[in-house]
């Protein structure tokens, strides 16, 4: 009886050490422009080539600007930095979504989007948010730069087997409860270190509802759990949702596929190292209040009190947080009021997300206290069904700027970025000190909850609009 | 990659737990093309008291005399001492360019995030992983009268206080024997050529949509 990960993982060992060190087999190489410079340079020095090329894919997500594109990259280190990986590209015959392409985003959007992402895959991207693509059934995890060399080099990785954990969401999502709560929930439960170690399987009815864009939120923020992977068991859902995507295999090869994947879950009765189950009909709507995703409440609560909490390293880090949030304890949550309102990352960017934020905007006005409210689709993709949806006129309408894929106020690497003190509703992924641009303050939050930030001017229950 | 020699070095207290690779190296020194220059931004947010911004040579900015590092008592410190779940968040392998630059080998914690704990390792930087109570007991050592010397020995997989006393820690014997040759990971893959290619023709019968 193995585990999806157990069946994962031993699909792709190439060759293992005494120490149970393992050369990892990887199918799918995502390449962006911030962490594969130095890793394409070391190639050059030592003379190597991409081991197999057709497994790259690439596209610039992180530094590219979300509007007036063609007036190119303002920025002369940004621009450097995304020419580079164009130039890249073309020297080793790497397929890349460059700026102007449709198909150009976040990487994380691009790769399930185009097929890219396959359910079995071993998949791997210089960035911590890879593990988004674990919802595909795709064993899915970040690497630093050395590591995007390897996989150039050798289209294998280094790697030593983690520890296992099963989080379970037994029952329904109330009404106006989305994905981002549910993980925002369970990083509550565990902490922002409880991941550390594992590879975490997502199960139970909650899960087995989501659409795979909510299953993506849930695997996208394994990583601010501590775990590098997050998994969700391949079913129809998965099957139906890469059938006719550009690079999944069609006919014969397509039935042979589907019949292999079918055996991507884990199976009846299977060992984890740690089960933690939560039940969903109590998750509440979710914002964080701090500066670590584990500092989360429900937003019908309040920012809680440093002195009620035992644990005096975790007390001094409440303290902390409070400070540079500009927050005192017992404030209830919807008194906070955000400047600034972010829609998009690699978390909540895809059309799903964008319909449930739309939903909430329509007929609505961004309240006059609000100082910028933007919309930043996850791919070109993406951009161009929402519009076709009528989505776009309706967040301008609201009052909204609707702008060009990217990563954009996520890490705030190009020009969308808070400035010092200013407090944002944001449907990214962290709320680290100067995440979003130095001194800024953000607080985590689901697509409709941020839209209902913006159109209110204060944190509010969704479910009361 | 050079060998990891037995040393004896000087430790800073980083007293914080959950210290991210955003607060190590903030995100607009990322675009940067270069895997070296990135020590006199460690930490940027936290050491200065101004904006730092890449190209801007950083000897005339202000020092935040609040900050850890700055204290005179800890320059050429190579030994990072810190909480729990140090190096969370972004895989950036900045974060351990930066601690190298800067001129750390050896960070102790209690725990370390993964990505960040694999990407040390391929830099020749050593995270050491020790329980809370022998971390909050170098904690009041370091903040004594005189700096915290201690000595790194990973060949014995061990640290040696001041008074001679051994601290024993883990490490994994592949990353060790690594670290020690100061061996190049891709070297050593490439040594296995034989055995990717069997995997992959074997693979490519099985699942030939991962090769289309």
């Amino acid at each position: 009886m193995k585990t999806l990960y157990d069946k994962l993982w031993e699909a792709h060992i190439v060759r293992s050490e005494a120490d149970g060190t393992s050369l990892l087999y990887i199918d799918r190489h995502l390449v962006h422009e911030v962490t594969s410079p130095q890793a394409f340079e070391g190639l050059r020095l030592a003379e190597r080539r991409p081991w197999r090329t057709e497994a790259n894919l690439a596209t610039p997500d992180h530094n590219v600007p979300t509007q007036n594109r063609d007036e190119g990259i303002v920025d002369p280190i940004a621009r450097l930095q995304v020419e580079t990986l164009g130039k890249n590209c073309r020297e080793f015959g790497i397929t890349e979504f460059e700026m102007d392409d449709i198909r150009q985003g976040i990487v994380h959007v691009v790769g399930p989007e185009e097929g890219a992402t396959l359910p079995g895959m071993t998949l791997v991207c210089g960035d911590s948010h890879t593990a988004t693509h674990g919802a595909l059934g795709a064993l899915a995890f970040g690497i630093g730069t050395s590591e995007v060399e390897h996989v150039l080099a050798t289209q294998c990785l280094i790697q030593k087997k983690s520890k296992s954990m099963l989080i379970k969401i037994e029952g329904k999502l109330g009404d106006g409860v989305d994905a981002k709560d549910l993980v925002l929930a369970v990083i509550g439960k565990i902490g922002t270190a409880g991941g550390t170690g594992y590879a975490i399987e997502f199960a139970g009815e909650a899960i087995r509802n989501l659409s795979i864009e909510g299953r993506m939120t849930v695997c996208n923020m394994t990583i601010e759990a501590g775990a590098r992977v997050g998994l969700v068991a391949v079913d129809e859902t998965t099957i139906e949702y890469v059938k006719g995507r550009p690079y999944a295999p069609e006919g014969e090869i397509w039935d042979q596929a589907v019949a292999a994947w079918r055996d991507l879950h884990s199976d009846e009765g299977a060992h984890f190292d740690r089960v933690v189950t939560l039940d969903a009909s109590q998750i509440q709507p979710q914002m964080t209040w701090g500066t670590s995703p584990e500092m989360v409440v429900p937003v019908t609560g309040v920012v809680p009190d440093p002195a009620q909490e035992p644990d005096p390293a975790k007390a001094d880090g409440m303290r902390r947080a409070l400070e540079y949030m500009g927050l005192e304890a017992g404030t209830p949550c919807s008194e906070i009021r955000p400047d600034v309102v972010f829609i998009g990352s690699c978390t909540n960017s895809r059309i799903e997300d964008l319909r449930d934020a739309a939903a909430i905007a329509k007929g609505r006005k961004v309240a006059k206290s609000i100082k910028q409210a933007l919309v930043v689709p996850g791919s070109g993709l993406v951009k161009q069904q929402a519009e076709e949806e009528g989505l776009d006129k309706i967040f301008i309408q609201a009052g909204f700027e609707w702008r060009d894929p990217g990563c954009s106020m996520c890490l705030a690497m190009n020009a969308d970025r808070l400035e010092p003190g200013e407090r944002c509703a944001s449907t990214s992924n962290r709320n680290f000190e100067g995440r979003q641009g130095a001194g800024g303050r953000t607080h985590l939050v689901g697509p409709a909850m941020a839209a209902a930030a913006a159109v209110t001017g204060h944190f509010v229950d969704v479910r009361s609009l | 990659m050079n060998p990891f020699k037995r040393f004896t070095g000087t430790v800073a207290p980083l007293d914080r737990s959950n210290v991210d690779t955003d607060a190590i190296i903030p995100k607009q020194f990322l675009k940067s093309i270069k895997r070296t220059g990135f020590g006199p931004n460690l930490f940027d947010e936290w050491r200065y008291l101004d904006r730092g911004e890449p190209g801007v040579e950083c000897s005339n900015r202000p020092l935040n005399p609040e900050f850890v590092l700055n204290a005179p008592r800890y320059q050429g410190a190579q030994i990072l001492l810190t909480r729990d779940n140090f190096g969370c968040g972004s895989s950036r392998e900045h974060a351990p360019w930066a601690l190298d630059d800067y001129g750390f080998r050896v960070i102790i914690a209690p725990g370390f995030a993964d990505i960040f704990f694999n990407n040390c390792f391929k830099n020749g930087l050593l995270p050491i992983v020790l329980s809370t109570e022998i971390v909050d007991r170098l904690f009041q050592q370091a903040a004594g009268e005189r700096a915290l010397e201690l000595t790194v020995d990973l060949q014995a997989q061990s640290i040696i206080l001041p008074n001679g006393e051994g601290i024993g820690f883990e490490v994994g014997e592949f990353r060790k024997h690594c670290l020690l040759n100061g061996l190049d990971d891709i070297e050593l893959t490439l040594q296995h050529v034989d055995a990717i290619k069997s995997y992959e023709a074997a693979r490519q019968q099985q699942a030939p949509w991962l090769f289309s």
